[in-house]
């Protein structure tokens, strides 16, 4: 069946075998890396385009210091005019990290979320991403004049049932973003 | 402080086999006595934290700076846990015959358990927060941590089993639910039990 | 022509890779909390065994005895790289689900089982029917498993919902997956006696 094994035939073998698989991946690699970071922006851009208001330029990735976090984020304008930032901003929630991606308009108000990543609890936290009753309290929540959290912690906002932690994580993200964006104005002012 | 979230997190809450379910064919493979159980989760303890800090490293200061992490990962990390696993049993065999005996006929099989690939490849790839911290991924000091404090969930979690499919084959079980299944659903209750760790990270 | 076509059937029942062989219980266990998540996996599953079945048939013949196990997960591990690579590349939402058992299909016990016990020993045809048998048998097993999770934990079947509001949750989570393998185990048993 097999070729009988010696020290020659072995490392032959294995070597040979080694550097066809490692130029086939690599060769594959360089036909998928456009597509993969193609995949990847394209995914970027439809969440921007979601938690913001249509018909803005959006900017380049800028990064932000605040609170001691560094934040990422895309300013949209039409004619100069700022219509809103998307910041994507980080918290933990019940299973890990929750990455999301909130637009705030420059009155302060929330547009809307996205969820770029989590890991929490399927059917419980991981609502986040679907339950709409959850969401759209989101949609136009004014900042200035209403607390972004959830009623347990005297806010206003309405917690998904059974996953106050995963709320409390989303509420804290998107206030960050919110106060990012406010400190983000008051430096433009200045 | 952090550590110590870590290995309750590791152990308790993220059990490596009853909530993230890697590891599962040797789990159910080697629990049907207590005793081998003790060995495999032995072996187990040790192959995982080598192999984690080894490729953690090999990461770290091979393939990122080359570029090759995208594709080479996953060859080069099995290529490396392979030949760990090899080179344990040699080394053990020369410098202490006794843990050999005990922990050798297991080696072979940890290669093809996915305990070992999962969690090196988890550390180098996924971002981690313990405790309220930022995400971030771990330093080569977590990552140690964490890969013992997951092998121990993983030892914890076979011998408790193992001490309980030892009573389970004493007792007399319907004729369909004989062997696995009942074992399966035993794992299942266990799994439930875990689940009143979880939240206390 | 019986013979080839119970090369592929085997895998449904005869050799069931998961109620029989009781292999590849990870992805099993992890990847199936909805219909839809457990027929993807099989089929990157499938993709996996059915190409790595076929190289491994070639090369068999010429590859020393001593490193035949290596050069088989160099193999294999190349071909699931490949599969990741193009999952990024143009499903990325299937790759975010499925997560870190794309990367562990290389431990996949069915596929390097397969490989030792069949195709290093089989010509390249069988071994690729051998590959597409056992590979429908795994996806038909973890869409199954899928559904029942599926109905029981978020009262739906791929993904569309028969009753409003929530099922069982614990069937979406950790216990739910031993619980309805264990369960499926038995009535597999069953029904296979007959």
């Amino acid at each position: 069946m097999a070729a009988k094994s010696n020290l020659v035939n072995m490392a032959l073998c294995l070597t040979a075998i080694c550097l066809v698989c490692s130029a086939l991946l690599a060769g594959v690699y360089a036909v998928t890396a456009e597509p993969i970071e193609q995949a990847a922006r394209k995914a970027l851009v439809a969440a921007i385009s979601k938690v913001l208001p249509e018909g803005g330029e959006i900017s380049d990735a800028k990064t932000a210091e605040f609170g001691g976090q560094k934040y990422e984020y895309y300013e949209s304008s039409r004619d100069g005019q700022p219509l809103g930032w998307a910041v994507k901003t980080s918290t933990i929630g019940f299973g890990g990290p929750l990455t999301l991606l909130a637009g705030i308009t420059p009155d302060g108000q929330v547009y809307a979320v996205e969820v770029l990543s989590h890991s929490e609890t399927p059917g419980l936290g991981a609502k986040c991403t679907s339950d709409q009753r959850f969401i759209s309290q989101f949609r136009g929540f004014d900042t200035r004049s209403k607390q972004l959290k959830v009623r347990k912690d005297g806010g206003d906002l309405d917690a998904i049932t059974a996953s106050t932690i995963t709320s409390r994580a989303y509420a804290l993200a998107v206030s960050n973003a919110a106060e990012l964006v406010a400190t983000l104005q008051k430096d433009k002012e200045e | 402080m952090e550590y110590f979230l870590i290995i309750i997190s590791a152990i308790f809450v993220n059990n490596i086999v009853l909530a993230q379910f890697l590891g599962v064919c040797p789990f159910l493979g080697v629990s049907n006595k207590l005793s081998t159980a003790t060995g495999m989760s032995g072996a187990v303890c040790f192959v995982i934290t080598l192999a984690t800090v080894v490729t953690y490293l090999i990461n770290q200061y091979l393939l990122v700076p080359f570029g090759l992490d995208k594709f080479m990962q996953t060859i080069v990390f099995i290529l490396v846990i392979a030949a760990l696993v090899q080179t344990v049993e040699i080394v053990l065999k020369k410098i202490s015959p006794s843990l050999y005996q005990a922990l050798g006929i297991f080696l072979p099989l940890i290669t093809t358990n996915c305990a070992v690939l999962g969690v090196a490849i988890n550390v180098v790839t996924k971002e981690f927060s313990f405790g309220g911290g930022a995400a971030h991924m771990m330093g080569l000091g977590e990552a140690t941590v964490y890969a013992l404090a997951t092998s121990l969930g993983y030892g914890l979690a076979m011998i408790l089993f193992a001490g309980m499919r030892e009573h389970l084959a004493a007792n007399e079980v319907p004729k369909a639910f004989k062997g696995l299944p009942i074992a399966m659903i035993t794992v299942g209750i266990m799994a439930m039990a875990f689940l009143g760790f979880s939240g206390i990270v | 022509m019986a013979n080839k076509l119970s090369l592929i059937t085997k895998g449904l029942v005869k050799e069931n890779p998961t109620f029989v062989l009781v292999l590849g219980m990870c992805p099993t266990l992890a990847t199936t909390t909805s219909a839809v998540n457990g027929l993807e996996m099989g089929l990157a599953t499938m993709f996996v065994l059915i190409l790595s079945n076929i190289v491994i048939s070639l090369i068999a013949p010429v590859v020393p005895d001593k490193v035949h196990i290596p050069a088989y997960i160099v193999v294999i591990a190349t071909f699931v790289t490949l599969l990741q690579l193009l999952m990024q590349a143009f499903t990325p939402d299937v790759y975010a689900t499925l997560g870190l058992f794309i990367p562990l299909i290389v431990v996949n016990c069915i596929v390097l089982g397969r490989a030792e016990a069949f195709a290093s020993k089989n010509s390249v045809g069988d071994s690729a029917l051998d590959g597409i048998g056992i590979g429908i048998g795994f996806t038909l097993t973890l869409t199954v498993i899928g559904i029942v999770r599926e109905i029981l934990g978020s009262g739906s079947i791929f993904g569309w919902k028969f009753i409003a509001g929530d099922g069982i949750l614990a069937f979406v989570m950790a216990p739910g997956a031993f619980l309805v393998l264990g369960y499926l185990m038995v009535l597999f048993n069953k029904l296979a006696k007959k």
